[in-house]
């Protein structure tokens, strides 16, 4: 009784301190502003970046929502692509040599950089941003589901294979649930990279999204409306990385990660 | 009919090298032992010296490099039919609750669940599970969840039963708990087990014979027929005939330099 009831202000007490921690941080750059005075153009205080943000908030909301779309999809066709492909490397040598030695191979390479090719393959709607955030989002998918897939219980393999469990059933039944932790861990990864992939594909080309705005802000010197930008596109990964968390408990409560054992949360005590 | 078809398991000649870059490791020499269907068999042996191996050759989950092994006068290709297996620790799916865990036998031999869901349950009861049949595995003891494998090899009324040290890791408690509840389910059905342990007293109070292999690779040394009267009490290891056993037993294993006298 005492211990959930720890737990549960344990876990209250770390939302308080992380907004007493922004707000720490915002009065000590609003005062900062006050007292010191630096050029708008350098640092704008909040409070400005607040009000630029209410004088068009439908602008920047728009924006955002054309963001959020190529992130999400980008996000969505990594998952689903990258799974696909993690089961194709786990069942097949063929695949694990050829697929998954270029898989890493090219995830060496700065991938940004292959950003201006996808315009000139692809034009400059939706679709070049959402194939460089599936460009980002897909290795960590690919690695961490790959790893998961493997990493079922021999023994467990054993017993499916003495009861004449067909591949299917194994793949479905063991191999796949068994991965979802690692896959989880991957998508938190994927997500951030897939709204990195969104923006540097609005940085090319195209005139809708955050990046899009930041890049015609930073064009007229408007800092304000780039800081206005920035911080929305904060918001959206946050919000995205704990939807993707939130999700996971939802679905794992077996995992250990996820067993309400006070002694795991919090290992110091 | 012949001779060789009384046996439910028949292993003749049976030899298990395991191929690896540092040289073949020999598991298995020359290993020959019948069954009798209905038969509970104990293998005994010390730690490395094949016993999982046999059981994995039996289960058809390990190819033979020599010999063969016959079930049911058959010719053993991949895992028998009506096989249950038990492992040295219990596997169960973190994920699926004790009852669905159970009934995950039913679903890998594409039976139906909803015709096997009572069958679980009774034998959860049996096994003092009831109650237990929605948490998950995390949820339990390490005796518990030993059950509840046990279970899931039963669900399907397996002819044929391989357990690898199934309560090895469990405390004495437990296992002389467990030990019980094994050798009335086995009387009351008909289920030929092979049994793998290194406790020679659990090998003497399960058995009806006991196989005792040498340090690796393995043979048999002898085997034990247990001619105690059945049912078998706990208490039937208190008696004289059963410590006379069990001191046959380990004095074979002295003789051997494998336990010292
Ligand atoms: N997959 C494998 N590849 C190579 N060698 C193996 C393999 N499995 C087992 N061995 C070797 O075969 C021998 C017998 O192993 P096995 O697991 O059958 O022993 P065991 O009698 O079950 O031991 P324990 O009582 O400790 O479980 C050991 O020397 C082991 O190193
Ligand atoms: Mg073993």
């Amino acid at each position: 009784m005492i211990g959930s009831l720890a737990n549960s202000v344990l876990r209250e007490s770390r939302t308080r301190d992380v907004i007493l921690v922004l707000t720490a941080i915002v009065i000590l750059w609003e005062g900062y502003v006050w007292i010191f005075e630096p050029p708008r153009i350098f640092l704008p205080p909040p409070s400005a970046i607040f009000s630029e943000f209410l004088k068009t908030p439908g602008i920047f909301v728009r924006h955002m929502g054309y963001t959020l779309a190529t992130t999400a999809t980008g996000f969505l066709l990594a998952v689903a692509l990258g799974v696909i492909a993690a089961v194709g490397i786990v069942y097949s040598r063929f695949l694990e040599r050829t697929l998954y030695t270029l898989l890493v191979a090219l995830n060496s390479v700065p991938k940004v950089a292959l950003a201006p090719l996808f315009v000139i393959w692809l034009g400059t709607g939706a679709e070049p941003k959402i194939s460089v955030a599936i460009m980002l989002a897909i290795f960590p998918i690919v690695i961490d589901s790959v790893l998961g897939l493997r990493s079922a219980d021999p023994d467990m393999l054993n017993l499916a294979r003495a009861t004449r469990a067909s591949p299917l059933q194994v793949l479905m039944k063991i191999r796949f649930p068994n991965a979802l932790p690692s896959l989880f861990a991957g998508m938190k990864v994927a997500i951030s990279f897939a709204l990195v992939g969104a923006i540097v594909g609005e940085f090319v080309a195209g005139g809708n999204g955050l990046g899009f705005l930041i890049l015609v802000a930073q064009g007229q010197f408007d800092t304000t409306r780039v800081f206005v930008s920035l911080v929305l596109l904060g918001l959206m990964g946050t919000v995205l990385f704990y939807g993707i968390d939130f999700l996971e408990r939802l679905m794992l409560p077996w995992h250990v990660s996820q067993r309400s054992d006070p002694g795991a949360t919090h290992p110091a005590g | 009919m012949k001779a060789n078809s009384d046996a439910y398991v028949r292993i003749s000649h049976l030899g298990k090298v395991y191929p690896s870059q540092r040289g073949d490791v020999e598991a298995l020499v020359d290993l020959n032992l019948d069954i009798r269907p209905g038969e509970f068999v104990s293998v005994l042996g010390p730690s490395g010296c094949g016993k999982s191996t046999l059981l994995k050759c039996i289960a058809g989950l390990e190819p033979v490099t020599s010999g063969n092994i016959q079930i049911n006068g058959r010719p053993l290709d991949g895992p028998p039919d009506r096989l249950g297996v038990v492992f040295q620790r219990d596997v169960l799916l973190d994920w699926r609750t004790i009852l669905n865990n159970v009934l995950l036998q039913a679903e890998f031999l594409g039976h139906k669940r909803a015709a096997y869901r009572d069958r679980a349950l009774q034998l959860l009861q049996r096994f003092g599970l009831q109650g237990f049949e929605d948490r998950h595995p995390w949820e339990l003891s390490g005796g518990m969840r030993q059950r509840a494998s046990i279970c899931r090899a039963l669900l399907c009324d397996p002819e044929l039963l391989l357990m690898d040290e199934p309560f090895g890791a469990l405390d004495a408690m437990t296992r002389d708990d467990l030990n019980l509840e094994l050798t009335r389910i086995w009387q009351g059905t008909n289920k030929t087990v092979l049994f793998i342990t290194h406790s020679i007293v659990e090998a003497v109070f399960l058995s009806d014979r006991v196989a005792m292999m040498s340090r690796g690779p393995g043979r048999f040394i002898d085997v034990i027929e247990i001619d105690l009267p059945r049912p078998r009490a706990l208490s039937v290891r208190e008696t004289q005939e059963f410590g006379h056993y069990t001191q046959k037993i380990r004095h074979h294993f002295a003789e051997l330099g494998i336990l010292q006298e």
